[in-house]
């Protein structure tokens, strides 16, 4: 080992160090940024050790400008440009680019050396790249349809084929065949192939069964597959960047999805295989749209918060819709100053993914402890004068406490229990899991119905005027 | 190719004390810095860039170039994009003095 190779195994220690570091400083508010330009830092450390010292690179060096030039681009503009909204499907998207970066590197290897001929190659090896391969392109497709889903170009319905659980068994089944046979038989280049193709079409299979309220724990999954399959890339390239990076990935992508799925309060089988939003349909059917909803003007509203001591918003996916969250944090400084107690409950849940309420509040300057976890505040529902729901639905639904229905056992804010709920609502229909909800029938209950945003500016003025 | 047993170990033992580390890293994290956590672990994995490098440091054929290319600017895309959306996500969540303490009741 000369002393190049022992820098570079140095250089692979020290990156290592600032990921585990950067998932660490994650873990709080005040060094969460650091953590992430110390992650940042390594990444770009490793990289450009990568270039200068790999044999090979210089001449090759056209291809990492070029393409390193066409990503760095898009990335940052995608990165710059995309609106805080539209953040988990931004995380799919950047996801899905490197599961496919996995995956054609898994491809590239295997073409390499079963090409070399001389007997199999060795069986770790090409159970890391066939592993490498069919992550890496199921994370891929995946994050596409994901990515669809949540943008809204693809059904955020479940979408059942006809017979899918024997189209998901064929492949599966054609998938460990092909991959046994390959690894142990024959290292078979146009099989290989097919193992790629059946693991992008995989991707595809899988997912669009899952409805859109899913979709964060999917992007989650599917986030850390893609660290498996580029730690598998590390081991097949013989990198220790790439397996300690990959596996930190896959393990704590995989811890985040548990949590997401239990803030639902459910398996992830449940979420995988379960088609969310196609059981329960009777409870659906029975109750639609006949009873009766009050509505209450935004004048009468403003009072009732202005008089009262204390007040918790209940933000939810509409508000972010309606990029309402400035004019939110208005009408909290204006209560504020009138001495209202005024909390935000965030369900785990709400928006389309963990925290994503506290992006956009936070990008309105709502101070991050007013912003309550839902076991934090849940008590405090009963001796509040208003609970102001913005554009929440499921996560107050409170049929999530009877059985029977798709959401049932998935733990909720108690909105119910304030003096007064007022709701804004966009329009009467269902909410994004498509199941009506009683609490907007509820005799404590006023709607104010319109887009979030001019609502709670007409809910500013009339705090002002209070 | 050889695979000695000791690289194998090696492996091995690198597998599962980084699985380890990000089970532990990550069960501490408040739900309120899931999508960042979430967007920041995106952007680590965004290291396959490198793979993708070395591929093209070996690349002959136009095969293994064009795989080389595509690895390259999707591995980039991963890193650049995550790292810089996840910046853009945290850059909101600034201390602002005077804010820290909790006035509840």
């Amino acid at each position: 080992m000369d002393a190049l190779e022992v820098l570079t195994y140095i250089v692979w220690l020290v990156a290592s160090v600032t990921f585990i570091l950067a998932l660490k400083f994650l873990a709080s508010p005040s060094t969460a940024r650091r953590g992430n330009q110390l992650g940042a830092a390594g990444m770009a450390l490793v990289i450009a050790w990568t270039f200068f010292t790999v044999e090979g690179m210089l001449e090759n060096w056209w291809i990492i400008v070029v393409g390193g030039a066409i990503g760095a681009v898009a990335g940052f503009m995608g990165a710059k440009r995309v609106p805080m909204t539209a953040m988990p499907q931004m995380v799919a998207i950047f996801n899905g680019a490197g599961g496919g970066a996995a995956a054609v590197v898994a491809v590239a290897e295997f073409l390499e050396f079963a090409d070399h001929g001389a007997g199999l190659l060795p069986l770790p090896f090409v159970i890391a790249t066939l592993l490498g391969a069919v992550i890496g392109s199921v994370a891929l497709t995946g994050s596409i349809v994901a990515f669809g889903k949540l943008q809204g170009i693809v059904t955020a319905r479940p979408y059942m084929l006809p017979g899918q659980q024997i189209i998901t068994g064929a492949i599966f089944i054609a998938l460990l065949g092909i991959g046994v046979y390959v690894a142990a038989v024959d290292n078979n280049i146009p099989l290989f192939l097919v193992f790629c193709v059946l693991a992008l079409v995989a991707g595809v299979v899988l997912t669009m069964p899952i409805g859109g309220a899913d979709m964060p724990v999917v992007v989650s999954l599917l986030n850390s597959y893609t660290g498996i399959a580029v730690a598998a890339s590390g081991f097949v390239l013989g990198n220790y960047a790439l397996l300690i990076a990959g596996t930190l990935v896959g393990a704590s992508g995989a811890i985040l999805t548990q949590l997401m799925c239990r803030a639902m309060n459910r398996s992830l089988f449940n979420v995988l295989f379960a088609g969310f939003g196609t059981a329960g349909g009777a409870i659906a059917a029975g109750e639609e749209g006949e009873e009766q909803l009050r509505e209450i003007t935004a004048e009468d509203a403003a009072v009732l918060m202005a008089y009262g001591k204390r007040v918790i918003i209940v933000p939810g996916y509409g508000m972010a819709v309606a990029q309402a969250q400035g004019p939110v944090r208005e009408l909290m400084d204006l209560l504020v100053a009138k001495g209202v107690d005024v909390q935000f409950a965030i369900h785990p849940v709400a928006g389309r993914m963990p925290g994503h309420m506290n992006v956009l509040l936070a990008e309105a300057n709502v101070p991050y402890d007013r912003l309550q976890e839902m076991d934090e505040i849940n008590d405090d529902f009963a001796d509040t004068d208003v609970a102001l729901v913005i554009g929440a639905n499921d996560v107050v639904n409170p049929v999530a406490r009877e059985e029977g229905s798709p959401i049932s056992g998935m733990p909720i804010l108690n909105v119910d229990a304030a003096q007064n709920i007022i709701v804004l609502k966009r329009g009467r229909g269902a909410g994004f899991a498509g199941i009506p909800n009683p609490l907007f029938s509820n005799e404590k209950t006023k709607m104010l119905f319109g887009d979030a945003k001019p609502s709670v500016e007409e809910l500013v003025q009339g705090v002002k005027l209070a | 190719m050889e695979l000695s047993a000791f690289e194998l170990l090696s492996a091995l033992f690198i597998l599962v004390l980084a699985a380890v580390v990000g089970y532990e890293v990550v069960s501490k994290v408040p739900t309120m810095l899931h999508t960042p956590l979430m967007s920041g672990a995106n952007a680590v994995h965004g290291v396959i860039v490198v793979g993708a490098m070395l591929v093209a440091a070996t690349s002959e054929g136009p095969i293994r170039i064009a795989l080389a290319l595509v690895g390259v600017i999707l591995g980039t895309i991963n890193v650049v994009g995550g790292f810089v959306v996840t910046d853009r996500m945290l850059e909101m969540f600034k201390k602002r003095p005077g804010e820290q303490t909790r006035e509840r009741r």
